[in-house]
Order: C-alpha cells, then structure tokens, then sequence
C-alpha cells in the first residue's frame, strides 16, 4: 500500500517536473521570438526543408482520401438520390476534419519525427554543447527556427491536402461516378463559409503546427545522448504529437464548432 | 585565487546516480600552461572539462574560471563567461548541416561585427594554421578524424579565446595526426600564451606537452610536473604509468616506472 502509493507520489512528482521543463522550454522559444538577433535566414531554410519533405505525401495523401471520399459520399448519397450534393459532403469533411487533421498526423510522421531525430542526433554529437561553447543559445539557434517553420508550414500544407483532395474528389465522383461537375463545384462552394470553415481550419492547422512543433523539438532537445535516446525521441515524438493533435482536434471542435 | 590560477576547482563533488565521480576534489590550472588530465577511462576526465566549461554543474564546490564562480552564474552569463574559452570536443562537434568553412565562421558571425570579406580571410588563415587549406567547402562528413579534429581547432581558436579546452584531441588518430595535433596545440600555447587544458590517454605526447600533469584516482586529483609524477612513490600512479607505458621501449629507464 505504502509502496503504491510512494510510486504514485513519485510518478506525479515526475510529470509534474517534466511539464515544467516543457513550459520553460516553449518560454524560451517565445522568448526568442521577440528577442534578437532573428534568425530569418535559418527560418527560410527550415521552413523550406519541412514543406519539402512533407510536398509528395501530403499531395498524394490527399488525392487518395479525396477519391475514397467520394467513392463513398457517392454511394451513400445515391440511396438517398442526393448525389448532387457530393461537392458539399466532401468539401466540409475536408475543410472542417480531416484536412488539418490528416496533414497534421502526416506531417508529424514525416518532418516531425526528422526533425526530433535531427536535434537528438545533435545532442548525441555534442552539437548542441558545441553551439553553447560558442556562445550561441542552441534553443535560438536550432530550435526556434524549426518549431516556428512548422507552425508556417502547417496551414500551408493543409491547404495543398484539401486541394489535392478536392480534386481527387472531382475524378472519382464527376469524371468516373457521373456526377454533373457544375454541380459538384456550385455545392461545393455553396457549403464552405469563410468565416466558420476556412477560418477554422486555419485555426486547426496553425495549433497543430504549434504542437508539432513543440513536441518534436522538445523531445530531440532532451534526447538521452545515446543511439537508444534518438529512437526513443522519435518515436516518442510520433506517438505523442499524433494523440495530442486528436485530443485537440476535439476540444477545437467542441469549443469553436468548427 | 591567485592571479597566476586561470581556472580552480575547489571541494568538487558530483555523482551520477549511485556512481560517485569526484571525492572533494581540489585542483589548479594555471595561466599560460599546458595541463594534461589523466586517468583511466571512467575517472571523470571529460566530466571535469564539463565542469570549467559550465556545460555541467558539481553537486558541492566552487569552480572559479579567470577569476569568475561560475556554478551559480545563469545559462545567459555562462555563454558570456564562454567567450574566453574555446572547447576542442572529441567527436569534434562540428555542425553537420554545415561546411567547414561556415563551421569556423560562425563564431566571427555571431560575435564579431567583421564585414564578410574580413571573415572569409580570416578562417582561410586559420584553416591554413591547422593544415587544411582548401577544404573550406567540404561537409564535415567528408573529412577524415584527423581532419575533423584540426578542423574543430580551427574553430576553437577563431575568437581568440583565453583558455582552450581540449577533450581526448589525441584518441583514435594514427602517430602522424598525433604529431600533427601535439604540435599545433604546444604552437598555439607558446605564441598565444593560451592557457590549455587537454584530456588524454597518450601518456608520450602528454610528458612532451604538459607543464602538469593531474592524475584523476578515486574521485581526487593528484597534481605535478611530469617530472614529479614519473617519480612519484603513490602507488595508484605508479600503477597508471606502469599499466601506460609497459613494453615501451625507452621508459624502462625512467625512475619510478620500471617495470
């Protein structure tokens, strides 16, 4: 009993320790944000390395889930003869769900879980201890730029996704099921709001950039310096950002109604 | 602490875990010398370079570098404190995403207001002084251990630090390399005045080098002239410096370590 609850104290103590270095790892970051020098030379680059990465598995991604989207809104629709509000089912699921949702899970398996490997690499080869003997704060110089490229990249990547489905969504319903195109596209269009739907997918994408971003950096940055610590760091990242994005993607939803 | 100490480590203790590394360990550096620490693998040698450099902090004792306590300093003054100090790490620590040109350059970048052109001139001559002309625009990856190590001096020297902090410069390289390093680091020490602090393992190049020795045993230091050690009657020295030189011709006469 006493060793239960000794354990339970012990386990409790920990978390709690480890979300307080969590909290002052993000301070940090935002510290860096507003405190020069800014670093947009290596925010470029990154920003550039994430969205490369990401490009062909978002845009492939999304044709697929768009086609299959529509594969099965036609069949569903048509028991109920309303077919022609395809454009519509496939556009709001996009937009509301799983455009953000799916480019974020991609993107973590992708360049987050790369990007948490790079930093615990670092610290496995003391990169990061170089960088503080040059005087130079590695949470300015590497992490900042990466974290910050994320939370750019996602909203971007997410619009390319529902694009892409968008269209897989037109192939399959309208150049393959026979649904009018005018139709798909004006129902479509009809559907999607500005203010509840584009801007909450935006919301969703720039959160979950931000977790991303945070959880990926942070679990390369505390990274044990053995070849166990970046495997642990990666997949550590891959499971926990993927859960936390769900998580949020609820409370989001239940909060904004978006 | 007097003026001629550029580093002291005083009543240091520090534990990993239930594995205790230093017992109220004691220790100078003094300014304008070459000290090489020594001890077998596991006597903390790394660790207490770790510990002058701030990267690490003891769980008691005071570590005073150029005159400053640095244990309690915060993570901001320590990057300050680092300007006087450049850090030669074993595995050479370059940045991999980079050349080795921007490598040596990004310190003059960060810290320095030269124009670029300036910049470009001035790692070319330290990349000349290590013996790597030419090889500014090659990827980290690409160099050999040997050149990796000199390239990784050339950026601990870039700023001019006061104080340079070598870690093991020496293990792992073929006797020519080791020549090479030995030579450049008593170079730089002799016309920089630098104050040095070398890890090793290579007991020749460290009797060439050193003007002290400190032998890392039992979570303690023991301090002296290579001279003074190679004679010493302390039987956990004698016992390093047998273990160190058995078979090499040439030490069989040096009192105190015939075997």
């Amino acid at each position: 009993m006493i060793s239960a609850l000794r354990t339970l104290g012990y386990r409790t103590v920990m978390l709690l320790e480890h979300l307080g270095h969590m909290a002052a790892f993000v301070g940090e970051i935002g510290l860096n944000l507003v405190r020069p020098p800014f670093r947009f030379g290596r925010l470029v680059m990154e920003t550039f390395d994430v969205g490369v990465l990401s490009l062909a598995i978002v845009c492939l991604s999304g044709a697929t889930v768009g086609a299959v989207l529509g594969l099965q809104g036609y069949n569903t629709l048509t028991r109920f003869g309303a077919e022609g509000s395809l454009g519509a089912v496939v556009g709001l699921t996009l937009v509301r769900e799983l455009g953000p949702v799916f480019t974020a899970l991609l993107v973590t398996g992708r360049a987050g879980s790369a990007m948490a490997a790079e930093i615990a690499s670092m610290v496995t080869t003391e990169q990061l201890d170089g960088l503080r003997m040059m005087s130079i704060d590695p949470i300015d110089f590497v992490v900042t730029p990466k974290a910050l490229a994320m939370v750019l990249v996602m909203p971007m990547l997410n619009a390319l996704f529902i694009l892409f489905a968008f269209f897989g969504g037109y192939v399959i319903g309208v150049q393959l099921l026979g649904v009018d195109g005018g139709t798909y596209v004006t129902s479509l269009e009809n559907a999607i709001t500005f203010e509840d739907d584009v801007a909450g997918t935006l919301l969703k994408s720039v959160v979950f950039g931000l977790l991303v971003g945070i959880i990926a950096t942070y679990r390369g940055y505390t990274a044990e310096p053995t070849s166990a610590g970046v495997s642990a760091a990666t997949t550590g990242t891959v499971v926990t950002a993927s859960v936390t994005i769900l998580i949020f993607d609820y409370v989001i939803t239940a909060l904004w109604g978006v | 602490m007097s003026e001629a100490d550029r580093i002291q480590l005083e009543g240091i203790h520090l534990a990993f875990g239930s594995r205790q590394v230093y017992r109220n360990l004691d220790c100078r550096f003094p300014r304008g010398e070459i000290s090489v620490l020594m001890g077998g693998s596991g006597a903390g040698k790394s660790t207490l370079l770790r510990l002058m450099a701030g990267l690490l902090r003891p769980d008691r004792g005071r570590v005073v570098v150029a005159g400053e306590e640095i244990t309690s300093l915060s993570e901001r003054d320590l990057f300050r404190m680092r300007e006087r100090i450049g850090m030669l790490f074993q595995g050479g620590a370059l940045l991999d995403a980079m050349t080795v040109f921007e490598n040596v350059a990004l310190p003059l970048r960060e810290h320095s207001r030269l124009s670029e052109t300036d910049i470009r001139a001035e790692v070319e001559r330290r990349l000349v002084a290590v013996g790597l002309p030419d090889t500014g625009g090659l990827m980290p990856r690409e160099l050999s251990g040997g050149m990796l190590r000199r390239a990784a001096l050339a950026r601990a020297i870039v700023t001019d630090p006061e104080i340079l902090i070598c870690d093991e410069p020496f293990s792992g390289l073929d006797p020519l390399n080791v020549r090479r390093i030995e030579a450049l680091l008593i170079e730089l020490n002799r016309r920089l005045g630098l104050t040095m602090i070398v890890t090793s393992h290579h007991l020749p190049s460290s009797l060439r080098m050193a003007s002290q020795l400190v032998f890392l045993i039992d979570g303690g230091a023991v301090v002296g002239t290579p001279r003074e050690l190679l004679a010493s009657e302390d039987p956990r020295v004698r016992e390093f410096l047998e273990a160190e030189t058995a078979g090499m011709p040439g030490f069989e006469a040096v009192p105190g370590v015939a075997s």
